[in-house]
Formats: structure tokens, sequence, C-alpha cells
């Protein structure tokens, strides 16, 4: 008779056969099972974090970061409904997960008992797919299933609702078995046809970007190297969106910076203004497009992507193309370099003129800023910590803001998975906690989340874990007293009404960083903070870094509401110089 | 400029609506339902009706027919963010137009009044398959047979002749002739 195991062994067998090494959770009463077994399975190991969302985030990180899906483990009740917010987060910008979650016993289901939700119900729309087991037997194959849909395809988290009874309960262990399809639901879905289209617009087009996302990052590492071939082998100027930056070398000359909203004059000119927009992994977000009626009028547009429900979702495009980056790229280069051997040189002539138009938005220099001996300028601060931290593999989260821009903008990311953000949602918090997964997956790397002091503080507990684990992730936070980005669009939009954007109680961040047990330093003059920030660096543990920063700054290039991309409000020192026109200026 | 003090774009050109009869073939699991409706809800399309239940027993496949409105773009998106649901097996969409797929509705009318008044309205419905599935001597119960917007004026028409009550058990829909949807 085969050996029978409880579901709470069934669980961690099936993390085991997913290669699954660490998970981030918090136990409570409906999950006590599980955590009971947690002794008995050593390759798996625990992270207790302080609060269920810090898990997720945690999660997303060292998925992020590895490329391999977060897995998190909690409690009923308040448990799931704490993770919510991070399985949004995961949702939004495609990260695989899975979130296991406690449940009440099934014959207490639906009576309001204690620490009872209706989990699956609250959390079907944040997940790609959810499950509710109510039989031990069905457990293994779900739990094997949840990792296939949060891994295939557009990547995405699930979850798995386990009540108390049936991690009790005992049944026979199937084991994974790697399937080839599921369900029609992973897309490999063009042809030779579409590929030769693309080259044959590649071959005419005189005014080309490549526009790239993070769909060019979930595809793996491969994928940025083949991009990176393409792009080299083309010659066309290349915009990368938030999500996407580090999948090209952020120092080459064809990068034309990051676009949208806070993107470069020339990344937004050039979308504006082209004949051919490759799209490759992003989705068209409303913070990359501005005004969808104008948004790139004279284009021939391209999508590749893996979800077909991306395409024309948002904008119309001329050829679409379904499928896995990485095998749509092998097929585009095979063929680039079949079809035309020359090509590279013959090409780079006809888009030579494109290139002297980019490199005169280029002179704009629309990232500079007014420096200022007195006070540290927070695009200062960033620009000092990427050249004192670019020698080493740097691992870069942020929280949710102007700062997440300016790091955005002035950190240059040259390598994939080494830059992780909350893009689509927008959770404030979601550095510290991610930062810690990153950690976690990457123990010898400098792991830094460049932070705002009002986002760090709605996940602060989580410095507790770092410290536990001995986590040295640095926390460098641009202090400026403010919500920096809701006091920026009140200063532009709410006549300078600056309603509940002030902290007027923050927390002495030094002391703070000693009453967790890790490390405080407080950078105050341009003059000291390269100094300050060695000295984080050569500190291994744990640093919280207060950098106080001018508070009045504003995060530019900046296209306002519903403008297109060719009406950008530049910086100050722009402004002064009354370089730009259109209507944009009233605004400032 | 002035006008806009959002974060986010105004809302471009109002499109003209079709309406579609989107026809999805799932596993007929716990909360399945919740997950096809949940997604017209949560990304703000339309529901006119649905009707379903499960068409294969053995292998626990429901039919689940929808009446929904939206522009080309819009119905896109349903088809596509439906195909991604993991129950989901296929997805069919239907133009209301179509010549070569059969809508039908059933409803049940309840009519209180008198013989006169009954007798009218039964040859009222009579191009509907009318049929008389309870009779007493101030009421009955018809039930009828046809499109949905058959339905909608008969309703509306009816009212004269004493109908207290209208069940409708929304579209469903099937190709014409041999094939079927694959």
């Amino acid at each position: 008779m085969p050996k029978l195991y409880s579901g709470a062994e069934i669980v961690f067998k099936c993390l085991e056969d997913q290669n699954v090494s660490h998970i981030f959770g918090y136990p409570g009463g409906a999950v006590l099972p599980i955590y009971d077994e947690l002794k008995n399975f050593n390759s798996v190991k625990h992270i207790l974090v302080r609060h269920e969302q810090g898990a997720g985030h945690a999660a997303e990180g060292y998925a992020r970061s590895t490329g391999k899906p977060g897995v998190l483990l909690v409690t009923s009740g308040p448990g799931a409904t704490n993770a919510v917010t991070a399985l949004t987060d995961a949702y939004m910008d495609s990260v695989p997960l899975v979130c296991i979650t406690g449940q009440v016993p099934t014959h207490l289901i639906g009576t309001d008992a204690f620490q009872e939700c209706d989990t699956t119900g609250i959390t079907r729309p944040c997940t790609k797919h959810n499950w509710l087991v109510k039989d031990v037997n069905d457990l293994a194959e779900v739990m094997h299933k949840a990792f296939e849909v949060a891994t295939t395809g557009r990547p995405g988290p699930v979850l798995v609702d386990i009540p108390k009874d049936i991690q009790f309960q005992k049944a026979k262990y199937k084991s994974y078995k790697n399937k080839k399809k599921l369900n029609g639901k992973s897309h490999d879905n063009y042809s030779q046809k579409n590929i030769d289209e693309l080259i044959n617009l590649i071959r005419k087009a005189k005014k080309p970007i490549f526009y790239t996302g993070g769909g060019v990052i979930n595809s793996g590492t491969k994928a940025s190297e083949l991009l990176r071939e393409l792009v080299y082998a083309t010659g066309f100027p290349i915009t990368s969106t938030l999500q996407g930056l580090g999948c090209f070398p952020a120092d080459d000359n064809q990068f034309l910076g990051m676009l949208g909203m806070h993107g470069t004059y020339e990344a937004n000119n050039a979308m504006y203004s082209c004949d051919l927009m490759i799209n490759v992994g992003a989705r068209f977000d409303d913070r990359i497009t501005g005004k969808i009626d104008e948004f790139s009028p004279k284009s021939k547009k391209v999508h590749i992507d893996i979800d077909p429900s991306s395409i024309n979702k948002n904008v119309k495009v001329d050829l679409a193309i379904v499928g896995d980056i990485k095998s749509v790229l092998t097929s585009t280069l095979k063929t680039f370099k079949k079809s035309k051997n020359n090509f590279s040189k013959s090409n780079k002539h006809q888009i030579s003129k494109w290139w002297e138009q980019i490199q005169k938005w280029r002179s704009k220099r629309s990232l500079d800023y007014i420096g200022s001996e007195e006070t540290i300028k927070p695009q200062y601060a960033i620009e000092r910590l990427y050249e004192l931290t670019k020698d080493k593999d740097t691992y870069i989260t942020t929280e949710v803001g102007q700062h997440q821009m300016w790091a955005a903008q002035h950190y240059k990311f040259n390598k994939p998975n080494r830059w992780m953000t909350s893009g689509g949602l927008g959770t404030m918090g979601y550095g510290l906690p991610a930062a810690v997964g990153v950690q976690i997956a990457h123990p010898k790397k400098l792991v830094i989340d460049i932070a705002g002091e009002a986002s760090v503080l709605m996940t602060m507990q989580e410095m507790s874990t770092a410290v536990q684990y001995n986590l040295p992730i640095k926390i460098f936070i641009l202090n400026n007293e403010y919500m920096g980005m809701v006091r920026q669009w009140q200063e532009l939009l709410h006549d300078k009404n600056y309603s509940e954007s002030y902290t007027a109680a923050l927390p002495d961040f030094v002391k703070m960083a000693e009453a967790y047990g890790c490390v405080g330093i407080r950078a105050k003059t341009p003059e000291e903070l390269d100094d300050k920030i060695i000295e984080m660096l050569n500190t291994d543990r744990p640093v919280i870094f207060d950098c106080l920063v001018d508070k009045q700054e504003n995060c530019f290039p900046m296209i306002p509401s519903g403008k297109p991309h060719n009406q950008m409000l530049l910086g100050p020192k722009d402004q002064k110089e009354k370089k730009i026109t259109g209507k944009g200026r009233t605004l400032v | 400029m002035a006008n806009s003090k959002s974060a986010y774009s105004s809302a471009g050109k109002k499109q003209k609506l079709d309406t579609h009869i989107i026809v999805v073939w799932v596993d007929n699991e716990a909360g399945v339902l919740a997950r096809v409706v949940g997604l017209f809800s949560g990304r703000g399309y339309n529901i006119e009706s649905l009707a379903v239940a499960e068409v294969d027993q053995k292998q626990n496949i429901s039919r689940i027919t929808i009446v929904t409105t939206g522009t080309p773009q819009v119905v896109d998106q349903i088809k596509l963010q439906l195909k991604k649901l993991v129950p989901v097996h296929k997805v069919a969409d239907f133009k209301r137009e179509d010549k070569n797929v059969i809508f039908k509705e059933m409803a049940l009318f309840k009519f209180v009044a008198n013989n006169g008044k009954l007798n009218k309205a039964f040859e009222a419905c009579k191009n509907f398959n009318p049929v008389i599935l309870d009779k007493t001597n101030k009421s009955n119960v018809i039930q009828i047979t046809a499109l949905r917007r058959e339905i909608d004026s008969m309703s509306k028409n009816l009212k004269k002749f004493g109908l207290v009550s209208v069940s409708r058990t929304g579209a469903v829909a099937m190709t014409r002739g041999s094939e079927i949807f694959k």
C-alpha cells in the first residue's frame, strides 16, 4: 500500500518538487498544521515577516530578481486580506507568485467562523486563478497546477486556499508531471509570415523605434540578450518602460532613456514622431501613452506580447505577434540574418536623418536639474549613489513616488532583473519588503531600496525581518518630509493647496534604525553625501540612510495629464531659458 | 489644461455599440460563474442577459450564453479576457444580425383576467409557439419562445390582456446547418 501523507506534508512535498527553497510567511490558527510540518522539510526555508503584505512584496522581490516564482504562506481571514495588496501588485506587474492560505475547517465555511473570510472570492479579481481545496486527494494536483498557471503565459499570482481539516487529512501523493500544454493557455501563436512582415517593416522604416517593457525581463535573461543583438543589428533607437529598465544597457548610445509621463524628451518625441514602433513586451499603459487619440499618430505599430488580450486593448496595432519574446526574437534574428547580410549598413544610412533629429532632442538634456551647494538635490543623491555603486552588481528596489521616478531616470541599469519597482499598482511600501526578498535570493549582493520617507513608513516593520535574518539591505530614504508626488501635483494642478501632503511628525530615522538593531546614517549636505554613502556601503548590516533633500524639488520632465508625447513640461532650468512652447507652459 | 486636474487622461470619443452574443464553454466547477460574471463587472462590460446550464454531464462542461453590448474593441477584449480564464475551454462570439445563428429565448407569462382577455392574450402569442402550461377560470400561464426583442415588445403589449408576471430565461444560441463551433 502506498504511503499516505497529511495535507500539510503534501504541501511541502509539492514545494520540494517545485524546487522552492524559500517561502515568506506568517503563522496563524488556520495554517498551524502546515507550520508544524516545517521542521521536517529542511530544503524549504521559511522567512518570518512582520505583516502579510510584507510577505507578498518580499516574494515579489524574490521572483523579479530570480525569474522563479515567489511563494508566501499566510493564515485565513486577516492573513489573506493583508496579502491582497501584494497579490494585486503582482497581478498588475506580471510577477509569478504562489500564495498558500489557510482556511477554517470545511464544515465551518460559510458560518462566519473565527478568522473566516471568502478568500477565493476576495482574490478572484487579483489572481490569475485560485482554488479552494475541499478534498485532500486534489491537493497535490492543485498545488502543481498553481505553479504551472503562475509561471506560464503572462506570469502572475495564484492562490491556493486550504481548509485546516484538509491539512490534517491523509492522501496519496501524486508527483509532478511536466505537462507541455496548459489547457490552451500558453500562447505561441505566430507564424513565419508575421516575422516576415516585421522584417519588411524594419527594412522600410526611416524613423523606427523599439519600445520595450517588462515582458522582455519576464521572458528570461536570454530574451534580453536577443533584444540587444537585434537592436545592435538594426541600429535602431530603443526606449524602455519603467518595468523594462535593464533589458538594454542604459549607458549605451542607442538607448534613449525611459519614456512616458516622466520619460526623457528624446524618448517621448521619438515615440511621437516615429514611423515604425516595435513594442516588445510592453502594454501601452496610460502612463506611457498619454492622450490615446494623439499617441504616435504617424507610425506603423508592431506589438510582440505573450498575452493575446494585451493586443489592441489600449492602442490599435498594425501587426500583432503573439508569443514568448524569446522565441519571437529568435525567429526574427534568424530571418533577419538570412534576408539581409549587409542590411545594417544600408539601413544605418536610411535612418541617419532620424538619428540627427534624436540628437537634437537629446541636446535638450531633459534630465538636467539645477544643482545646489547648500541642500542635497534628490537627483544628485541618486547620481552619486549610482556612481558609487555602479561597479558592484547592485539590485535596486523602490517605493512609489518622486524618488521612484528619479531612480528610474538617474540610476543606469545594464542588466535585467536588477530593478524591482511597483509600476502598475503603484504600491507605496513595496520597496523595503521587496529588498528583503531580493537579499534572501542574493545573499552576497548589494541590495538598495531607494525610498521616500512617506512610502517606507508603510512597511517599516519589515526592518525587523531584515535584522532577524542578517540581511544587509540598505534603505536609502530621500527625505523631503512631503508625499513628494502628491505635493508636485498639488503645486502644478491644484493651486499649491498642499492638502495633507506634509508629514508633520516624522520619526527620527537614525534613532529608529538603532531601535530596530540596525545602523542609522544621516546626510544633510551635498559635501558630506559621498562619505556617508561610502559609510553605508561599508556597513555589513541593514542600514537606514536618512538623506535630507530639497523639499520643493519637482520631477521633470513631465507629460501633463491628457497631453500627447510632444507636449512635455521640462525642468526649471529649461523653463528659465523660455524654451518650451505650447499650452503646457501655463501649468508652471 | 485648465480643466484637467487629473492624473489620468480624459475619456476619448464615444463609439457605436453593437450587440453580441457570447457563448462560453467552461468546466462546471465551484465559482466558475462568478469568475465569468466578475470579469464582466470588474472591467465594466455590460451583461444584458445570461443563461447557463451544464450541457455535458460526463465531462462536466457548462455552456454560458451572454448577451452583451460594446464597441468592437471592447467585444474583442471580452473574448480575449474570457479565453484567459483557466476553466474556460472555448469562446464563441456572434453578432445579433448574424443570419447563420439561431437566437431563442423562452418566457413564461402569467395573465389574470376574464376569459375573453385570456383568449385574446393566447391569440396574440400565436406566432411564438405558445403553450398553455396552467389554466384556471381567471388566470393562465403561457410559455412562448421568441427573440429577445419580440419578448420585450410582447411583455409591453400584453399588459392590456392582464399580464401580471413575466419570467425569462435569457437568450441561448446555436449555429444553423451541420457545422458546430470548435
